[in-house]
């Protein structure tokens, strides 16, 4: 039994190593991003509004559309959970996530500068909304 | 701030549209034009949440 659980902690182990060896990070599973919703977000073709939602930056395809409205659905729920246990409203809340989801793009990445424009993400900070933190 | 300078303009504006007897020149603003998203939201309350919205994002990277 002990040896078992030890062959099993041990592939375990091995398993975890190869999989940071091959994709250079560990990140469990259900934390990642869809890859259309990544392919999408790397490409430009979606970005980061200050309302907290994601947009399409150029040409609206119904792929895009998909991946957009899917993405923001499950915002809502999650902002909509937080801003109750915050005692904030849904629109509060989701103007602050979108402070920081902006401030959290990566460079290359698009989001949506305070004028409306969108903006590809440099190496310097955002431009954000004068209320952000 | 940006609705006093707006509400300022405006009455600059009239006050011209008076001096000249009618006649409006609308200027361009130097500023470059702001959305103000949702004005009513106070900076304090975005301050309150910020770190409850990071977190959220840091637990919710699918959809983030």
């Amino acid at each position: 039994m002990g040896d078992m659980m030890n062959t099993v902690t041990k592939s375990v182990l091995a398993a975890a190593a190869v999989a940071t060896a091959l994709g250079g990070f560990a990140a469990p599973a259900f934390a990642q991003r869809d890859p259309a919703y990544a392919a999408a977000r790397s490409a430009g073709q979606v970005g980061e509004k200050m309302d907290g939602y994601i947009g399409i930056v150029g040409a609206e395809t119904p792929e895009l559309r998909k991946i957009v409205n899917d993405i923001n659905i499950k915002r809502r729920a999650v902002y909509s959970e937080r801003a109750k246990a915050n005692n904030a409203t849904l629109e509060e809340y989701a103007l602050t996530a979108g402070c920081q989801a902006i401030l959290a793009t990566s460079a290359g990445e698009k989001y949506q500068a305070p004028d409306g424009s969108w903006q590809t993400r440099g190496a310097g900070a955002p431009q954000r909304d004068s209320r952000c933190p | 701030m940006n609705h006093a300078k707006l509400t300022g303009r405006m009455a600059a504006a009239m006050l011209a549209t008076v001096a000249l007897g009618g006649c409006i020149t609308v200027n361009a603003p130097e500023e470059p034009i702001v959305i103000e998203l949702n004005v009513n939201i106070r900076q304090e309350v975005i301050y309150r949440l910020a770190e409850d919205a990071g977190n959220t994002i840091e637990d919710n990277a699918d959809i983030f």
